[in-house]
């Protein structure tokens, strides 16, 4: 699948201390390793994003660490409280070492 | 001699309760207690961790599941019932607004999802829920 | 004979049971506060009482996963057929948008109508038909196979651009033929279970085989993100996946025989809201 797209529902201002809600989606096939190619019978290679990390403003805000038994086109929602204006970036590391990102910026009121 | 079906229940049952075969049972409840071992350093005490799940999900391949543990500082969520029982794990930071987290996940089949938190303070805890998987008799 | 044990066959799939996974008869589809004709009474002529998009079939969590644009992943796949849209391609260097400018004007409610009769072709068109007709036609490019990922996606973007649209297939003219031979297809018995569309999705709507919730087979959010697929597809790829069931020969996904019934399946829905690209188990 050469078209991995990423994308993140960040909102773009939020007040100081608040709780915002971050939603991310990655269109990926997750190939777990356990599936048979239906025509030749072999095993499929497991590929999948292995992990996630969110920094802001160049610390960690929030990581994940995947497995196979993650559904394909990985969706993570997770939850940040933010005291100064900056930059969410979003990495996924692919098992075959390919790193997709997307920046936002916040604006922290 | 010769065995009639009975005979061989009885046998079968006899087999199990002697330990000798294995009642169909998850392949992986060794690894699952490994794994939350592995995680936890010890068996965790249950409560404090809470699984939201569909009681039926339409379909395994995509089970929306959420966890929240009260200043966990990581979440680790394992499909008892799948062949490898690993799914992922949630890592929380200072920015986190709370320990909560939701993702889709592949269930084979029924079973139970095991969430073991790990607290900033090391102390550990963990929970399980059982999510019904229907498996279609069409659905093209 | 060979009837009665046909009908007994379904009724031995049909376990009616309270093991059904039903959602809440009142969930309405809003997204972005618009609301969708999910269902609305039929006229006299329909073989049914009422008509239902498919997405009332589907469990709270699956219904769910529609109601937001960014947590359906269908969407990737139409923000894909936009980036198509506007890339240039074949021997013409040019893109869709070159042509046509903004989907959402020149796009707009061509989902709704489809499939419809070309009168250049003089045939009946799909709306992958339309998109390859287009590309040899006016870009000089290859045609894309039916069930590519490119192709899903521009079916997905386009569709889209009519969501929340009725529709509103034209069956008179030139397409009644077709029509007529989608009847025929819809009421033929095929397959080593011996069974016709109309025994499942028009005799058994709302009951349960084993553990699917059998809907109308409306297809008016198709192409969508099957779960069971893991990804995209379209509604011929739905159509052969219902024929495998039944143990059928499938025809081919792009062959007369599937858009003349993909023609007469759209017209027993319309007046739903086109969902493009909708989310389905």
């Amino acid at each position: 699948m050469a078209n991995i797209k990423p994308r993140v529902k960040v909102p773009k201002k939020a007040k100081a201390g608040e709780a915002i809600v971050i939603k991310t989606l990655i269109s990926h096939p997750m190939e777990s390793g356990q599936r048979k190619d239906s025509k030749t019978g072999k095993l499929i290679p497991r590929k999948i994003i292995n992990k996630f990390v969110a920094t802001y403003n160049g610390k960690e805000a929030f990581s994940m660490d995947l497995l196979p038994a993650i559904a394909a086109n990985p969706y993570i929602e997770f939850s940040v409280k933010l005291s100064e204006s900056g930059t969410m970036r979003f990495e996924w590391t692919d098992d075959d070492g390919s790193v997709y990102d997307i920046e936002n910026k916040i604006t922290v009121a | 001699m010769q065995m009639t079906r009975r005979d061989l229940f009885a046998l079968a049952a006899g087999l199990a309760a002697a330990g000798l075969i294995s009642l169909p049972a998850d392949a992986s409840t060794d690894a699952v207690e490994a794994a939350i071992k592995e995680f936890a350093g010890g068996m965790p005490e249950t409560g404090g961790v809470d699984i939201g799940a569909p009681e039926i999900a339409e379909n395994g391949n995509t089970v929306p599941i959420e966890v929240f543990a009260d200043g966990a500082a990581s979440i680790m969520i394992l499909a008892a019932g799948n062949p490898n029982p690993g799914v992922g794990t949630f890592h929380f930071t200072e920015m986190s607004a709370e320990s909560r987290a939701s993702t889709r996940i592949r269930l084979a089949k029924t079973q139970d999802v095991v969430a073991v938190a790990k607290m900033a303070d090391g102390s550990t805890k963990m929970a399980r829920r059982e999510v019904k998987v229907t498996i279609g008799g069409c659905g093209g | 004979m060979r009837k009665l044990l046909a009908l007994g066959l379904v009724g031995g799939l049909l376990a009616v049971g309270a093991q059904g996974v039903m959602a809440d008869e009142n969930a309405e589809l809003v997204i972005d506060g618009k609301t969708f004709v999910t269902k609305l009474k039929a006229p006299a002529d329909s073989p049914f009482d009422e008509i239902l998009s498919g997405w009332r079939f589907r469990t709270d969590e699956t219904q769910a996963l529609q109601l937001d644009d960014f947590e359906n992943p269908a969407m990737i796949s139409a923000q894909y057929g936009e980036e198509l849209w506007n890339t240039a391609d074949g021997a013409d260097g040019k893109s869709c948008a070159d042509c046509h400018g903004d989907a959402s004007e020149s796009m707009k409610g061509l989902r709704a109508q489809m499939p419809k009769w070309h009168e250049g072709k003089k045939t009946l068109f799909a709306l992958e038909d339309h998109i390859n007709w287009s590309r040899e036609e006016h870009q000089k490019a290859k045609p894309w196979k039916w069930e590519s990922q490119e192709m899903v996606a521009m079916t997905a973007y386009i569709g889209l651009q009519s969501r929340g649209m009725p529709v509103n297939v034209k069956i008179d003219g030139p397409a009644q033929e077709w029509w007529e031979k989608g009847k025929e297809l819809y009421y033929t018995r095929v397959g080593q279970l011996d069974m016709a569309c109309s025994h499942c999705h028009e005799n058994n709507y709302g009951n349960m085989v084993r553990a699917d919730h059998l809907s109308q087979g409306q297809i008016n959010g198709f192409p969508v993100y099957r779960l069971k697929w893991q990804g995209m597809g379209s509604i011929h790829r739905r159509f052969k996946g219902c024929m495998d069931n039944i143990r059928a020969t499938p025809y081919k996904r792009g062959s007369d025989e599937f858009t003349a019934l993909e023609l007469y399946l759209a017209s027993r829905g319309q007046g739903l809201s086109v969902e493009t690209p909708a989310l389905r188990n």
